[in-house]
């Protein structure tokens, strides 16, 4: 065990995937000599060497395409996307072409692709940088789409996602990079995708959020069980396909349940989270489902992002609202 | 003031671009061989089977055009006009390179190795089509015009870091296709990792509806590969040999690890874009078109063999009537396949299987079962 950040637990599965298989490939933007714009490859080229860590030309649709190529040929790509804002260049590679191989091929051929992207608000990054853009991808057939809430799960999800022969797109959150430290075996291990996980048991209502969202929900429960109030929370880790029978089960329990995301509220996750309660789990509630969430704006200039992201306050109040309901 | 000269002439540097590309010819539009060293390299025989690749493109596209009016073929875009384009370059390679073709490439698949009859299936939109053995190395018909290109840089890459001998990726596209970013994408990766690709426009004067001239301000499209600093050159697209000979080249320059190359063949499509619907009347005249008729690929390399003594009109006719009877025995089996059913192709969507797709396999197996 070692104590490590979120970005340093992810620095470690690449490191032993890259020791474990030599077809694993690591390639992006400033990710070689640099090690990545936020050191998430730091020291890998200098270990593996530049075959299997390298800079490409400054274009994301070609670092799409070219993983594609590579999975033909026998690699085990795992490309960095610098900023989530940049995938709208290669969204063609992503929702057009690796997602639908299995598919069009008749399972003849697959992909084998991990696509690594750090997004969230709270560090006043420029315009496109820190946008919650997983629904967009969360609509993607033959796409998974994963994001680790802290240091443990950051590894193991990330050593799940490369070994997977299936493309995963991988959303690392900016803000928890550095602000999150936690004792995690040094080892490789595994967190199982497509598997929601309770990071708190409780019995009066479910709170459900992924990334940044799931410590700001466990700050809301730890305040309220000073007032006796016992609050459950889903970590939802793989956000497509969803994990279905982790929600409806807790929500079944509690009869109570807010879905919490940081984008903007239109067509989102958190709306899937309560369409999936309001057709599979209706009639254990007792109340509405809540939905906490940004405004449905463009994302803002990064002076008024603290505004327009959803704050621990947010989420108290609605939780408080369905419990009073 | 006024006559002071600029510090820069744009206009001379302009009116320079794309001055040095000039057509590479083997046997010109009237059958007279301008480069008899090229033509002494073959033996009859072997001229022999690159007509007869021609004809058998002819004939694939004859019926793929009839079968497509008789609704027994879906999706079918046209190639007649650049049998010599098309057949000249893909003959060059070898079955260990890699293909990634685009939907008007489907002559040259079959040729890699894809039966005739997954052909149609594709063509119908069903996924059997689709569904290659491992040792055919190419992968289905792109649809999105450009992606083929950056994908083709990725499969060099992987070559060359598998340290394969002998084999290059190589991929097609249009000269509409040669406005897309990723064509300049995949140009420009496959130059930056002197990866083994080579990549083939073929000028056929329309992207749809809209002409050459009207996609780049640029000469020769064969030009564009310069800026990736690859080398590149353009063909007359109506002559086989030529076509041939420079993608041979073209091909073992790659696979010597020296980079990618371009090639620009200069062809013309014959008919409409897509049997859904395309009119070319609608924006080429028939004073346009003429010419390029008169300087179909077949004319030419035909008459220079009849010339030769070693072929001849009832040859054609017996060779057409083969692959005719190939074409039909294609269409019979396409016909066999099974119907499509929503479980198999939940079944493809992802290996490990997650709930959402579990439910609807139970689902769909219910109404399957009925």
């Amino acid at each position: 065990m070692s104590k490590k950040t979120y970005i340093q637990a992810i620095t470690d599965a690449l490191r032993l995937e890259l020791g474990s298989d030599e077809k694993t490939l690591i390639f992006g933007e400033d990710v070689g000599k640099n090690g990545g714009v936020f050191r998430a490859t730091d020291g890998l080229q200098a270990e593996f060497g530049e075959d299997r860590v390298f800079d490409t030309p400054l274009a994301e649709s070609g670092i799409g395409g070219l993983s594609i190529g590579l999975a033909l040929e026998g690699f085990r790509p795992v490309p960095e996307i610098q900023f989530l804002g940049f995938i709208f260049e290669t969204m063609d590679s992503i929702a057009g072409q690796m997602s639908r191989e299995r598919f069009r091929t008749g399972g003849t051929r697959h992909m084998p692709i991990t696509i690594r992207s750090p997004y969230g608000g709270g560090t006043h990054t420029p315009e496109m940088h820190a946008d919650s853009l997983e629904g967009y991808l969360a609509q993607i057939p033959g796409l998974r789409v994963v994001t680790p809430s802290n240091p443990y799960d950051a590894k193991g999800l990330l050593i799940s996602s490369i070994r997977n022969n299936d493309p995963v797109f991988f959303l690392e959150n900016l803000k928890l990079y550095r602000s999150m430290k936690a004792d995690i075996p040094d080892e490789a291990y595994t967190v199982p995708l497509d598997k929601a996980n309770v990071v708190r048991e409780g019995t009066d209502i479910t709170l459900i959020a992924y990334s940044a969202q799931v410590n700001q929900s466990l700050k809301v429960a730890e305040k309220l069980e000073k007032e006796g109030i016992s609050v459950e929370v889903v970590d939802l880790r793989t956000l497509s396909p969803l994990d279905e029978d982790t929600i409806l089960k807790s929500v079944e329990k509690t009869g109570r349940a807010v879905a919490i995301q940081e984008a903007q509220r239109q067509a989102g996750i958190a709306a899937n989270v309560a369409s999936l309660i309001a057709e599979k789990g209706a009639l254990y509630l007792s109340a509405p489902v809540g939905r906490v969430s940004a405004p449905d704006t463009v994302y803002p200039f990064g002076l008024a992002e603290d505004d327009w992201l959803p704050a621990e306050d947010e989420i108290e109040a609605k939780t408080r609202e369905i419990l009073n309901y | 003031m006024d006559n002071e000269k600029p510090i820069v002439d744009f206009g001379a540097i302009r009116d320079a671009l794309g001055k040095d590309f000039k057509p590479v010819q083997v046997i010109d539009g009237q059958a007279n061989v301008v480069n008899q060293a090229i033509v002494s390299k073959y033996s009859n025989d072997q001229l022999v089977d690159f007509l007869k690749l021609m004809i058998w493109e002819r004939t694939l596209h004859q019926r793929s055009n009839a079968l497509t009016r008789q609704g027994r073929l879906g999706f079918y875009a046209p190639t007649e006009g650049q049998e010599a384009s098309e057949m000249g370059s893909n003959s060059a390679m070898k079955s260990t390179d890699v293909l990634m073709p685009a939907y008007r490439d489907i002559p040259q698949l079959i040729q890699h190795g894809l039966p005739v009859y997954k052909a149609f299936l594709w063509s119908r939109g069903h996924v059997l089509g689709n569904e290659y053995p491992e040792d055919l190395h190419a992968m289905p018909p792109q649809i999105i015009i450009g992606a083929q290109y950056i994908q083709a840089a990725g499969v060099a890459l992987g070559i060359k870091k598998n340290g394969t001998e002998d084999k290059v990726a190589y991929s097609y596209t249009g000269d509409g296709g040669t406005s897309q970013g990723d064509f300049y994408e995949g140009m420009n990766f496959a130059g930056a990792f002197q990866a083994p690709a080579v990549f083939i426009v073929q000028n056929n004067g329309y992207a749809i509806s809209v002409p050459r001239r009207k996609q780049t301000a640029a000469k020769t499209l064969a030009q564009k590969a310069v800026a990736a600093g690859i080398p590149s050159v353009q063909v007359d697209g109506m002559d086989f040999l030529a076509v041939h000979e420079v993608t041979k080249a073209a091909r073992e320059y790659a696979a010597a690890g020296n980079g990618p190359v371009m090639i620009e063949t200069l062809t013309y499509r014959f008919g409409p874009h897509t049997n859904a619907g395309d009119d070319p009347k609608r924006y080429r005249t028939k004073e346009e078109e003429q010419p390029w008729f008169d300087n179909d690929p077949l004319i030419r390399y035909r008459k220079y063999l009849t010339d030769q003594g070693v072929w001849s009109e009832d040859l054609e006719n017996e060779y057409v009537e083969q692959v005719k009877a190939d074409i039909k025995a294609a269409v019979k089996q396409a016909d066999e396949a099974p119907k499509q059913k929503m479980t198999e192709f939940l079944e493809n969507v992802f290996e490990e299987k997650p709930q959402n797709i579990q439910q609807q396999i139970t689902e769909y197996q219910a109404k399957e079962s009925k």
